[in-house]
This record gives C-alpha cells, structure tokens and sequence, in this order.
C-alpha cells in the first residue's frame, strides 16, 4: 500500500512547501492551479481507497456463488440479488435485528439518560473530588476487554445474565456510560455559563436550570453521545461473541461471522448480509454526522 | 485536638463559626455541594457495580488457579460447586518470568507495543494531511468528507470480512499485484503480512476520526492569527509550525492519546481478521482473549492476569503522558 504512505507526507509537508514556491502576491486561501490540483489528486486517492472495500463487498454480494470473490470476472455474467431473498427468507436475519435493536436501543437510552447529569455536573460544578471522578472516567476509557470479561462473564453467569439481552447492555454500558459523561462535558461547556447564572438569578435550582435551559440547548451533543452509544453496542464484537449462545440471540456481530465459522463458508450470503447491515447503519450516520465534529472535538476546542 | 478555651465567650475554639470542625466542614460541603454529588450518583453507581466490582473480583481470580474445569457450573440439572484454589501471584510470575514469558508474553508485547505505535502515526498523520486539505477552500470538500468518513461509518465488523475477502489467496488485491507482476504475499497465512494486513485495515478504520477530530479543531483556530503571521511574512511551513500546530495542541493530545488507548484495546480488527488461526499477530488484547475463551480448557485466571497487566502498562503509561503534558504547559480536553 504505498498509496497510503505517500499520502501522509504529500498533504504535511507537500502542500505548504509548494505554497512557497509561489509568488506572494495571491491573497490568503488562493492557491496557484498545481496546488489544487495535488489536493484533488490526494483527496481522490484517498476516497477511492476509502470507499473500494465496501464497493468489494457491494460487488460480491451480487454474485451467487461462494468462491466468487477469487473470480470476481464471473459475477458480470451471472449478477442476482438471490443472496439477498436468500438471507432475508431463509436465515435468521430478522432475529438478528431484532437482538441487535433491543440491545443497542438499551444501551443508548441508558448510556444518554445517565450520562447527561454527570456531564454537566462536571462541567459546571468544582467539587471536592471532582479531578479524581474526571480520572475514573479516564480510566474506564482504559479498560481492555480482557480486564472485564473473565469476571464479568463468572458474574453473569452467576446471576443467570449470560445469552440474554440485559446482560449485554449492562455490559455495553460499562464503556458508553464514561465516554458519554465525558463527551457530554465538553459539549456542556460550550454552552456559555451567563445562560445558567440567568436561570440561577430568575430562581432556578441546578437540577431546574439544567433541564429547562442547558438540555434543550445541548441537543446536538446528547445526539453524539446517542450516536456514539449506538455505534459502540452496534460495533461490540468481543462480549456479544462470548456471552450470546443461541442462534436466535445474536447480534449482527456475532451473526454475521457464523456465516464462514462454519465449515462450509457461505461468503456470497455474508456479504449480502453485510450489505443489508452496513447500509442502514450508514444512513443513519450521515444524518448525524453534521453534528458529530462539533460534539466529537467540543471538549478538545474549549481547552 | 486543641481544647483551648476562648474567654470571653466560654466556647471552645473548635466551635466558632469561620472554623467549623469536621462534620461542621462535611456537612457544609455537603450543602453546597450536594447538587454535584448527586448529579454524578448515577454514572458512580454504574461505574462502582459494573466496572469497579467485576474489577476487583477479577483480580482476585488472578490470585487463583480457576479454570473451565474448576469453576462453578451447571451442567444439565446438576450444579457443580467451584474447587479452584488461591495461589497467590504465580499466575504474574508465570506470565512475566515463567519458561514460556517470551513466546507468551513478551514477544506479544513487543508486538503490541509496535503495533501501537505504527498504527497511531499512520491515523495521525494521514488524518492531518487529510484535514488540511478538506480545511482549504476547494470544490467539492463536503463530498470528499463524506466519503472519506465511510470506513468509520461502516461498522468495523462489516468491514473487517470485506477485508478478508480482499486479502485472501487468490483475492482481488493478490490478483492486482499478480497482474503488476509483483509478488503475492499470503496476506492471511504468513505472520509478517499478517501483521502488514492488520495494520494496514485499522489504519483504514481508524483515520477517518482523527481526520474528523482534527478538522474540528483546524476549524475553531481563529483566522486573524493566520493574517497576523502572514502580515510578518510567514511562509506556510511557519504558519503551519507556529500556528496550527500550537492551535491543535489541545485536540492532538487528547486523540493522540484516545487513539493509543483504543490501539492498544483493539480487539475487533484482529479478532475477526484471523480468528484463531495466527498466533504471532495476536495483540496482548485478543491473546489474553485467547486464552480465556478461545481454547479448551479455558484459563480464566491467566486471562484475567493479562487483563490486569494490560490496564496496569496502559494506566502507567497514561499518568506518564499526563505529567509529560503538564510540563509542557499542555492539557488534555477533559
């Protein structure tokens, strides 16, 4: 892949040794044609190599059958959407979705619900111990999975919590519940502090001012946190393999890799399946993502 | 404690007012802060329940010789009680110093230390280069962003098999190079391409949210410095140097370090990418998975050890980056 590597040091360096070589007089943000034409060569290659390997599977998913993807060249004369009815009628699709919406649903609510008074309770408030509870939220952003999932796993079983849908949320929620607190911080203290000693000076309490005037406010960073919530529990690959043992349980995760773990590899039906994960997801993405930037870097800006 | 007796009053000093003594202190920090308190008490308890319990339980099973075969189980009907036994810090010895620690652990750590490295300078410095370019004026930026976001977009486990089928024998990048007459590696089946194809798929997973974080804070650099340096007569490397490099201080450390975090953690892209079938290119993470549930039978207590050791090299490592920051007047976004 020397594409990749040449696209590191072609935008760091490049860009603005060729700038110099210009003469001075453009004005600020006018670049001579060469210049923008690299940045567009440079933008392209990385697009293409961003979006090849999901056009791959878009392309494989069409052919029917399982070896295609070592003969590419056939799936031009044989190209079908069978795979798609196949999976759609035939496996358990439908069961994986629905785990899948269960699981993710509740991690989302609980990751968001919770997460949103510690947020702005850390970002409003300096009380004793505050670095320190700042500190264990970093720290759970720590946590290999191998830390927790030998336990967690003794303790669900204990309680009876492995192969069900509780199991998995709580366990989610162990890395959305911080990450969101943390992120909800740095959304929180862009919205400026007049705002809350208005509430406060109109007879406000702390619990009033923040949910009549600082959540209505914070909506695009309770979407992030959402959003990151529902990519975490949508992405969790590690415990949903370990802790879901029936068929009609799994999550897309688990799911789609009992397609090839199986001895008899149906790559043609995973990848449609893939496709019919990867879309939805991605949709949903781009509705979101205009408000991701502001969210993701809120904290990192205000510092 | 002081019992001095204040004479005018007959109280003791203890008592006044300005110096309450310490319920006096609690309570009153109690009053003005119970706010704070309480608004957190959610995240605590998930916190203290969820991670902090299962943590400290954990790491008493390193203490332990538990396995599969020795923990409580049910088995049909019948419940079977657990016999493992405390063993005190063997499973640390064994790991760290045991016969096999170099084809165990330390040949996995270096690995994972590598891997970290490498893979954290390719997302940050192809997503700075990116986020430059997408920061300038240019034609069609907003769909160059969108489409450079898809490997984020796309959940990695999706994206992980589109992989697989790319870098398979006989897949469409071998057959590409076969084409250009250049050799073919065995992507999936050879430790070094192995190791070559692992990084190669995060770093295509994990740029797009540094390219993104980065961009954001390019964005809030504010643009009278740019004009002030310009009217000194800075070149753009200067500008560069002296102003947006300082300007992304702040957003840099803060994914430089979220970045080394989840490198370091990365379980997903391997995981998937070879299963069980490559020993040498398993990171720390996934053959700490390995051993816990990935053979038969199970080694709970040497899984849970790993566990341990990992936090304990990334916890050490964070407070180094930390002070690091400190000194140089530096500070994360949190």
């Amino acid at each position: 892949m020397s594409t990749t590597t040449a696209e590191t040091s072609a935008p760091v360096t490049g860009r603005p040794a060729a700038d110099t070589t210009r003469r001075r007089v453009r004005r600020r943000g006018e670049r001579g044609p060469l210049a923008t034409l690299a940045s567009h060569g440079v933008l392209i290659t990385a697009s293409l190599i961003a979006f090849f390997p999901v056009a791959w599977l878009l392309f494989l998913s069409l052919g029917p059958g399982k070896d295609d993807y070592l003969h590419p060249g056939r799936i031009w004369h044989t190209m079908t959407l069978d795979n798609y009815t196949f999976v759609l009628e035939h496996t358990s699709f439908f069961d994986w979705l629905k785990s899948t919406l269960v699981v993710v649903a509740g991690t989302t609510v609980i990751g968001v619900v919770i997460a949103a008074t510690t947020g702005y309770a850390v970002s409003r408030m300096r009380f004793p111990g505050y670095k320190k509870f700042m500190w264990l939220l970093l720290l759970t952003q720590m946590f290999p999975i191998a830390v927790l999932i030998v336990p967690m796993y003794q303790i669900m079983s204990d309680l009876g919590l492995i192969d069900t849908y509780l199991g998995l949320i709580l366990i989610n929620s162990t890395t959305t519940v911080p990450y969101c607190a943390w992120l909800l911080k740095g959304y929180f203290d862009t919205i400026p502090f007049e705002i809350d000693e208005a509430g406060r000076v109109d007879g406000l309490t702390p619990f009033g001012t923040f949910l009549r005037l600082i959540l209505p406010l914070a909506r695009p960073g309770l979407a992030v946190a959402a959003f990151y919530s529902f990519l975490t529990a949508f992405g969790e690959v590690a415990f949903a393999s370990t802790f879901m043992l029936s068929d009609d349980k799994y999550t897309f995760a688990v799911g789609l890799q009992s397609f090839v773990s199986e001895h008899d590899a149906q790559r043609n039906l995973m990848a449609a399946t893939a496709v019919l994960i990867a879309i939805p997801v991605s949709v949903f993405f781009y509705l979101v993502q205009k408000n991701l930037v502001t969210g993701l870097t809120a904290g990192g800006t205000k510092g | 404690m002081t019992v001095a007796i204040d004479r005018a009053t007959g109280k003791r000093h203890g008592d006044r007012a300005p110096r309450p003594g310490r319920t006096g202190r609690l309570r009153r920090a109690y009053q003005k802060h119970w706010y704070a308190y309480a608004m957190i008490a959610p995240v605590a308890v998930v916190l203290g329940v969820l991670v902090l319990y299962p943590l400290v339980y954990g790491l008493y099973l390193t203490l332990t010789d538990a396995n599969s075969l020795n923990t409580a189980r049910t088995i049909g009907v019948n419940h079977i009680d657990a016999t493992y036994k405390f063993i005190g810090l063997d499973n640390y010895q064994d790991i760290l110093f045991g016969p096999t620690a170099y084809d165990r652990f330390w040949s996995h750590f270096l690995w994972t230390v590598l891997w970290t490295a490498l893979c954290v300078a390719l997302h940050y410095g192809i997503g700075l280069g990116l986020a430059l370019l997408l920061n300038q004026k240019l034609r069609g930026r907003t769909f160059y962003r969108l489409v450079l976001v898809l490997p984020w977009a796309v959940p990695t486990f999706v994206t992980v098999f589109g992989w697989r089928f790319m870098l398979a024998d006989g897949g469409i990048i071998n057959a590409a190079l076969d084409a250009l007459h250049l050799p073919s590696p065995l992507w999936l089946e050879d430790t070094f391409w192995q190791r070559f194809a692992a990084i190669m798929v995060n770093t295509w997973c994990g740029v797009p949210f540094m390219m993104l974080s980065l961009l954001g804070g390019l964005q809030s650099i504010d643009t009278t410095l740019y004009e002030a340096a310009e009217m000194d007569g800075a070149s753009a490397w200067q500008r560069f140097r002296y102003v947006t490099l300082p300007g992304l201080r702040s957003v840099s450390s803060t994914v430089v370090l979220l970045g080394i975090i989840w490198t370091f953690n990365q379980f997903a892209i391997i995981f998937l990418l070879f299963g069980n079938t490559a020993p040498d290119a398993q990171i720390l993470v996934t053959w700490a998975y390995q051993l816990g549930f990935g053979q038969q039978p199970r080694d709970f207590a040497q899984s849970a050890s790993y566990g341990i050791l990992l936090l304990a090299i990334l916890v050490v490592f964070t407070s180094f980056y930390r002070r690091w920051l400190n000194r140089n007047d530096q500070q994360l976004a949190i």
